[in-house]
């Protein structure tokens, strides 16, 4: 039940943090100047975002979760079933996002999603 | 429009930093918390204890030393390819992840789940087929 709970927190928190950094770095903007002057910059106007926090929060969350997980589980094991996100995530990027998500990159999500099932029913 | 190749070629070598780093990150920490062993957190002082042996394992440091390179290479390619088309085609990592710990940690993968590792890449390639971005940039 413990371990279940951990999943559920990297899945749910994992996600809802990368969906916030995903805004923040939409408002943030196209990142065209890779000089570490510029990157820093691109930092700092990320920080200062309450998305790229509330982000940041979810996804330490996730991360110590993970590293529960990974003290009693293989990571070939724990890593493709964090990839349940996956529907979570493309659904978060249609309806939180706006982004327009097409039936080839739906059916490509599918795909990857079967594999990980396929990854967790080959678990010895 | 930009130009389109461009934006592809940035894309690419944003999302081969990430299917790298993030993989070695994640198997670098379950070598760390395999020596550290299972967590218990059932009272403050356990937690602490748990906390103090995280932050002082070497393997555990350079697993999230790999990890922020992975999330900056993340959030770069975030400004401008949708979230939708970045999660999906990282996901190349899982066939890194099962590989890095066959060979590093000596764990056994089984047929079924190279097989499924086969598929996830499958679904990686249907989902490189489609445009980076679909919404316009603000």
């Amino acid at each position: 039940m413990r371990d279940v709970i951990f999943y559920l927190l990297i899945i749910g928190a994992g996600t809802g943090g990368e969906l916030c950094v995903s805004r923040a770095m939409k408002v943030v903007g196209e990142v065209k100047d890779f000089r570490p002057g510029a990157l820093i910059c691109v930092a700092g106007r990320a920080l200062r975002l309450p998305w790229m926090w509330a982000g940041l929060s979810l996804m330490a969350t996730a991360f110590f979760s993970l590293l529960a997980v990974l003290s009693v589980e293989n990571v070939s094991l724990v890593v493709p079933v964090t990839a349940l996100s996956y529907a979570g995530g493309a659904l978060g990027g249609k309806f939180f996002l706006g982004e327009k998500v097409t039936r080839r990159r739906w059916a490509g999500v599918l795909l990857v999603c079967i594999g990980v099932g396929l990854v967790i029913a080959g678990r010895r | 429009m930009k130009s389109s190749a461009g934006l592809h070629f940035k894309t690419y070598v944003l999302i081969l930093l990430m299917v790298v780093f993030g993989p070695l990150g994640n198997v670098l920490l379950g070598k760390g918390m395999k020596r550290i062993g299972a967590a218990s957190i059932g009272t403050p002082a356990e937690a602490f204890d748990l906390l103090s042996r995280v932050l002082t394992s070497g393997t555990i440091w350079l697993g999230i030393a790999s990890l922020i390179t992975f999330f900056a290479a993340y959030m770069l390619v975030l400004s401008w390819a949708d979230y939708s088309y970045v999660q999906p085609a990282s996901s190349v990592a899982y066939a890194m992840v099962a590989l890095l710990a066959h060979f590093m940690l000596r764990e056994v993968v089984t047929p079924l789940r190279w097989m499924g590792v086969l598929v996830i890449c499958l679904g990686v390639l249907v989902v490189g087929q489609t445009p980076p971005r679909t919404t316009e940039p603000t």
